[in-house]
């Protein structure tokens, strides 16, 4: 097992940053050294058109696209190479499958079913649908400890439920949410589940069938890899029934005046000049990630989580928001200092060179539901150390001193 | 801390904790609402305005502490102008703002919203001392319809 110092030197950022402390993985994670020079390396010595010439290169370059598929493939052991889609990121596969499945299999009085804790990304899309089909949206809500309660799932998710979008880990709260049991319960009543595992794949291993998953979605710049590509994972029964979602090149296979036939799996849904040069730079991400372990990244994890809320604890004028039982807590943590706005609280420890999210976390419902408007996020990753945390928790009690004499003259 | 307390000055803080204008007033003659959806800020202005004069304004929300004092300054240095007057002095705070060229006389009209001179330093910041400017800039032009 590598020590978490040696990992670090693996991302170049640390070495041009010198004294950044980076808390905020959940946003983006930051890229290590191999993952830069595969892609340097594809486009300096392959690049070319994938699937467009019929020279070698050309030849090359889609080989490597399908490898880089194959790879994502085995990732998530889907049983079929073909059920991977590339996209633009998670957004892109989330907004394709409200289009090309929900707009078509979503009728009227039928109801959706989201968590509370929804990023936009699985929400505004099917806000879309449902106002489009005159169907009900309906809400997961948390309990008292921001989890979701069986009663919640064994009520909410019924007969007339035809989809389920649900994230496996919350971006604001670190919630781990219970996938199996959700989809289990879902398939039960025969809806299908969208699952946004774009907050878990860095931290947690996904298996498709395992899950009996039917639409999956992550991006691949939150777990090492570049920005610019993403992956909608479909069975392929479902994949296979639906329409395009953008159409263009590539995607068809007969083109005439007035209409159209489209390409087989998993080109149908790939229209225009894939990123290839991103899909090998996620291929590699996924080395990277198999290369440590999904066991020493969740002790990490564990570790520093552990750590961060005992030391927030420790503050008494900080409010946490996240699950009591650290178990149940991913590498998310959202707290607040009492009476300081979350924008101040980022900019002075920006100054401090520390770099944390403050806001709404494209979770308003989230942030409406619990009666707050903003928080301050920090997140983990493998690169983070029980330093960041001591520099994270001094640099919060001198935002306090500094503000305290004002709030107490209130 | 020095680039802080630049920024996060006595002046700022007491504004932004304890200001005499965080109210509403009676019987305003105009009110807008604010929004930054980015970070969820959201204030209310609440005007009133007599003889083509602002004989009062306030302001109810929530945001951080730049927003919080740059709205209740701005509102200490409108009250009592004219509309003329307070739209001038609007367009030279968000000149100032933006870093474009504000003369030393222009400046003089800020009052103590010269403070906020350094935050486009600070360019996440921007948009937190412009809402409530921008919010009254919108009002008056509604007025002056």
């Amino acid at each position: 097992m590598r020590s978490i110092e040696d990992i670090k030197k693996d991302f170049p950022i640390f070495t041009n940053q010198k004294d950044i402390v980076y808390l905020d993985s959940g946003a983006t994670s930051q890229k290590p050294l191999v993952v830069l020079e595969a892609e340097k390396k594809y486009y300096e010595n392959t690049n070319a058109n994938p699937y467009r010439g019929a020279y070698k290169l050309s030849v090359d370059s889609t080989s490597i696209y399908n490898t880089a598929r194959h790879k994502v493939a085995t990732f998530l052991n889907a049983k079929y190479d073909e059920e991977i889609i590339f996209t633009k990121n998670a957004t892109e596969a989330l907004n394709l499958i409200t289009f090309s499945y929900g707009l078509d299999n979503v009728m009227a009085d039928d109801e959706i079913v989201l968590s509370i804790m929804e990023h936009h990304s699985n929400l505004v899309p099917w806000q879309r649908v449902a106002q489009a089909k005159n169907a009900k949206l309906n809400y997961l809500y948390l309990n008292k400890d921001y989890e979701i309660d069986d009663f919640e799932i064994e009520t909410k998710i019924t007969k007339n439920t035809k989809i389920v979008g649900i994230l496996s880990v919350s971006n604001v709260l670190g919630t781990v949410v219970d996938i199996k049991k959700i989809i289990a319960k879902a398939h039960q009543v025969g809806a299908v589940v969208v699952l946004d595992i774009s907050q878990s794949i860095a931290h947690m291993p996904c298996d498709v069938q395992d899950l009996d998953a039917d639409f999956v979605a992550f991006s691949a710049h939150k777990m090492f890899g570049p920005l610019g590509i993403g992956v909608l994972y479909g069975k392929k029964e479902l994949l296979e029934k639906m329409n395009p979602f953008l159409m263009g090149g590539d995607m068809i296979e007969y083109v005439y005046e007035q209409s159209t036939t489209f390409a087989p799996l998993p080109h149908k849904f790939e229209a225009g000049t894939q990123n290839v040069g991103g899909a090998v730079g996620l291929m590699t991400a996924i080395d990277y990630i198999l290369s440590i372990g999904y066991s020493q990244i969740q002790m990490h994890d564990r570790e520093l989580i552990t750590y961060c809320i005992e030391k927030l604890k420790s503050l008494p004028y900080i409010t946490l928001l996240c699950p009591k039982d650290v178990n149940h807590i991913s590498s998310v943590i959202s707290f607040n200092i009492n009476g300081v706005h979350p924008h101040d609280v980022s900019t002075i420890l920006d100054f401090n060179g520390i770099c944390i999210r403050s806001g709404n976390h494209c979770a308003q419902p989230l942030m409406r539901y619990l009666g707050i408007d903003s928080t301050c996020r920090i997140s983990f990753s493998i690169y983070n150390t029980k330093e960041d945390i001591d520099k994270l928790a001094n640099a919060l009690e001198k935002i306090y001193v500094k503000f305290k004499k004002y709030i107490d003259n209130k | 801390m020095n680039e802080i307390d630049e920024i996060y000055t006595d002046l700022i803080m007491e504004h932004s904790t304890n200001s005499s204008n965080k109210k509403q007033i009676e019987n305003p003659t105009s009110s807008m609402l604010g929004h930054n959806p980015n970070c969820g800020d959201e204030i209310k202005l609440e005007l009133k305005i007599e003889n083509n004069k602002i004989i009062d304004m306030a302001f109810t929300g929530h945001g951080c502490a730049i927003s919080q004092s740059s709205t209740s300054i701005m509102i200490d240095t409108l009250r009592g102008k004219t509309i003329e007057e307070a739209k001038k002095i609007i367009e030279i705070f968000i000149k100032m703002i933006k870093r474009e060229n504000v003369s030393e006389e222009e400046k003089k009209l800020l009052g103590d919203g010269i403070a906020f001179e350094n935050i486009s330093n600070m360019p996440a910041r921007v948009k937190c001392a412009l809402l409530s400017w921008h919010t009254a800039e919108n009002m008056l032009d509604e007025v002056d319809k």
